[in-house]
């Protein structure tokens, strides 16, 4: 174990364990922990219509971003360049990734393409700006990162080098986001023609000083070898193909032509697999912290360097440009005390409404049963009623009965007495 | 290349309409509405040979030449200048004549014109080939068709000088651009902005053979498509490309353009490299999933273009840009003069429509 050195001057040892402490097992905490709050990634896709962008972007994520229903850039005419934004969950293995894909249909198309990348400037600028903004505040619990982490330029395969509008465009933005310079429709080319054409980009890029994205180095042999492999390809030359053709009995992805099936999976046909590979499974985290170390760092300092420039220049207040903590915190305050004041107000507002309300319907319920009792109390009147005419008719009707009962026992009285006379009668 | 008829070696006069006694042969073959059978070895009275002009019209033909002059435009980057050196199978680019390869984009538009003299079979031909470097490259390419117009109209200038010089040449030199090239990036989905405009302007002054150059990045479905959105944007924006329908002089012209018109704007992939395929060496182009042969119709259609422009129109697109375009720009010009004429002697004007530049 040699002894190393650390920034300080310290020499420390890396000591050696008696027995298993057991911190072996953080890279697996982080690795649960991350799988359960998934990741999230923002792509940008620059380049003329007609390179074939959103097919690379369907080949590369396996999924149907662009669809006939939904068509990519290309199949609308844009006067003006606009950036547009879709979003997809895609999910692998229990991982889940939230990929939102920026892209910019209109770019480069029009005949006078002067500052046809202000447009995209401003936006990769504002999702800073966003998340500037989001960092400073007292509360940062829900943070999301929607700064553009890579950013795919798509270059024409014209086998002359880079054009004008190309070198602009890198210029302006390589500072701000990590470029990724494509060759698109690398079957238009042999490979000698490839080849040749990356040296004139290559250089190009050096002579312009443009910064693309550089790999970063590692101790590790393996990845050291693969990156230079990657390095040595440069400018990724690609194809884009969604659609399944046999070959040999094979099933690839790949472009049938008359002379040829020219697949896209295949490290001789170009460079698809190495650009998958390095986007998504090795380089994805690296290209996230590039981002978030130098991109977004040089934004930020920039941005405050320019504001405190202005507040000490300026005579007035300062603390009206600059915003000390404390008066952040004092804002951030102010604010939320009256958030909270107006989210009272509304509350009594929702709570008067609701008594409202209430009290109406009682009311209503009120009115209702006072009216079912009236009725109910005319029923029982009208019962009462008709029970006393039955009962009057009842005591005619037997009054009437008794009368005729006294008439005929009157008779029956009557007639035993003409019997008694008759009877009286005939014994004489 | 002969495209005259059958000729026999016997009628070499060149006196015209000579009743001439055939001593060895009479040959009802001969062409033309004369082809009367003889009666046998004799005196032949119903033949005259006025269809003998067509030899005569032929071997002047031959000695004077032909010429022609072709124009390449596109973005820098489509095979310009290799389809120039595979049609006409040798290095006539600019590219192969200029010692220095041009690599960097320019600036501006140049205009650039090369001249070969090439040889096949007895029959020479001047080839002027006016390359474009610089169109459509810039970041702004507004107004980059103004000096190719600028161009084509000095052509139609000079001749015009010639024409109505009082001491004029017997043959005026003919530097006017008979056809355009216009080469369309292999998008796939639908013309630019800018090709829109091009052919929209040169239509009107030139006769423009389109094309979808580097047409091996297309699969067979996707350039079918393809071409249907750009014939039909070219029917929308009312723009005219050779063979015009106008021009169109009777039937048969008119069958044998439909069937042109319905494959334009060919796709076409260019080469001037051969390759062995199948025992036979031929041009192509060679990848790793294949060979692409550029004279087979299955691949591509370059051998529709160069027949159309080549071997079968050739005389045509001469005949139309010399007798139609040419004549609406002497109009215009000699219009032009009559109005300033008019305007000192103070009469009513006759405008003519101005193209727009």
């Amino acid at each position: 174990m040699e002894p190393t050195e650390t920034d300080g001057g310290i020499m420390e040892q890396p000591k050696n364990l008696e027995g298993y402490v057991g911190f072996a097992n953080l890279p697996n905490q982080i690795y649960r922990k991350s799988v359960k709050r998934g990741f999230e990634f923002t792509l940008m896709v620059v380049g003329e219509s007609g390179l074939g962008k959103s097919t690379l972007i369907n080949s590369l994520f396996l999924t149907d971003l662009y669809s006939p229903e939904y068509p990519g850039p290309s199949h609308r005419v844009e006067k003006t360049v606009t950036v547009e934004q879709s979003k997809v969950l895609v999910k692998e293995g229990g991982v889940q990734l939230l990929l939102t894909i920026v892209d910019t249909p209109g770019f480069g198309d029009t005949i006078d393409n002067s500052n046809c990348w202000q447009p995209i400037i401003d936006y990769i600028d504002n999702k800073f700006e966003g998340y500037l903004n989001a960092e400073s505040r007292v509360n940062r619990r829900l943070m999301p990162d929607s700064r553009v982490q890579c950013c795919l330029y798509f270059i024409t395969p014209s086998g002359h080098g880079l054009k004008p509008l190309d070198v602009e465009f890198m210029k302006r933005l390589h500072e701000k986001v990590n470029i990724i310079p494509l060759i698109a429709k690398a079957d238009t080319m042999t490979p000698e023609e490839c080849q040749l054409f990356k040296k004139q980009i290559m250089r190009g890029i050096q002579e312009h000083k443009i910064r693309i994205y550089q790999f970063p180095e590692t101790d590790d042999e393996e990845e050291m070898k693969m990156v230079k492999r990657i390095k040595d390809r440069l400018p990724l030359a690609v194809i884009g193909s969604n659609t399944i053709i046999e070959v040999n009995g094979k099933r690839v992805r790949g472009r049938q032509y008359p002379w040829g099936v020219a697949d896209v999976e295949n490290g001789e046909h170009c460079d698809f697999t190495i650009l998958r590979n390095m986007l998504i499974r090795t380089h994805m985290q690296d290209l996230k912290d590039v981002t978030n170390n130098v991109h977004y760092e040089n934004y930020r300092s920039r941005k405050l360097a320019a504001v405190t420039y202005n507040g000490v220049d300026n005579n007035k207040s300062k603390g009206q440009l600059t915003k000390s903590p404390l008066a952040q915190m004092e804002e951030e305050r102010r604010d939320h005390v009256s958030k909270m004041k107006k989210m009272e107000q509304e509350m009594e507002q929702v709570f008067e409404m609701k008594v409202k309300e209430k009290l109406q319907k009682l009311r209503d319920s009120e009115a209702e049963l006072q009216r079912r009792q009236e009725q109910m109390k005319k029923n029982l009147e009208a019962q009462h009623r008709e029970l006393e005419d039955r009962r009057r008719q009842h005591e005619e009707e037997k009054e009437r009965w008794e009368a005729q009962q006294r008439i005929l026992d009157q008779q029956k009285l009557d007639n035993s007495r003409t019997l008694e006379k008759n009877k009286k009668k005939k014994i004489f | 290349t002969s495209e005259g008829p059958q000729v026999i070696p016997s009628y070499s006069s060149s006196a015209m309409s000579e009743a001439v006694v055939p001593d060895a042969m009479v040959s009802p073959a001969v062409g033309g509405p004369y082809g009367e059978k003889a009666s046998g070895p004799g005196v032949d009275f119903s033949y005259v040979g006025i269809d003998a002009i067509l030899e005569q019209m032929r071997r002047k033909a031959m000695k004077q030449g032909f010429e022609l002059n072709i124009m390449v435009v596109g973005q820098s980057g489509l095979g310009k200048s290799t389809l120039m050196n595979t049609l006409f199978k040798s290095k006539v680019s600019r590219k192969s004549v200029q010692a220095t390869a041009q690599e960097k984009i320019p600036k501006t538009i140049e205009i650039k014109s090369i001249s070969h003299d090439i040889e096949e079979k007895g029959v020479r031909m001047k080839l002027t080939v006016i390359d474009t470097p610089g169109f459509g490259d810039q970041i702004n390419n507004e107004n980059c068709w103004r000096p190719i117009m600028k161009f084509i109209n000095d052509q139609y200038e000079a001749y015009l000088q010639e024409e109505i010089n009082i001491n004029r040449k017997k043959r005026i030199p003919d530097s006017r651009v008979h056809c355009c090239i216009y080469f369309i990036p292999p998008t796939g989905h639908c013309l630019r902005p800018l090709d829109v405009e091009f052919m929209r302007r040169l239509s009107k002054v030139v006769n423009i053979v389109p094309v979808i150059a580097k047409a091996d990045t297309l699969t067979l479905e996707e350039r079918d498509f393809f071409k249907k959105k750009i014939r039909e944007e070219l029917r929308a924006n009312g723009i005219d490309v050779y063979p015009q329908k106008e021009f169109d002089e009777d039937a048969e012209d008119r069958m044998i353009n439909e069937k042109i018109r319905e494959m334009i704007p060919f796709a076409v992939v260019g080469s001037d490299q051969e390759y062995q395929v199948n025992g036979r060496r031929l041009l192509g182009r060679k990848t790793k999933w294949g060979t692409i042969e550029v004279e087979n119709i299955a691949h591509c259609e370059f051998a529709y273009l160069r027949d159309l422009l080549i071997r079968t129109h050739m005389q045509n697109i001469k005949d139309i840009t010399s007798s139609i375009h040419y004549e609406m720009y002497r109009v215009r010009r000699l219009n032009e003069n009559n109005t300033v004429v008019a305007h000192a002697n103070g009469m009513p004007e006759h405008h003519l429509a101005a193209h727009e530049m």
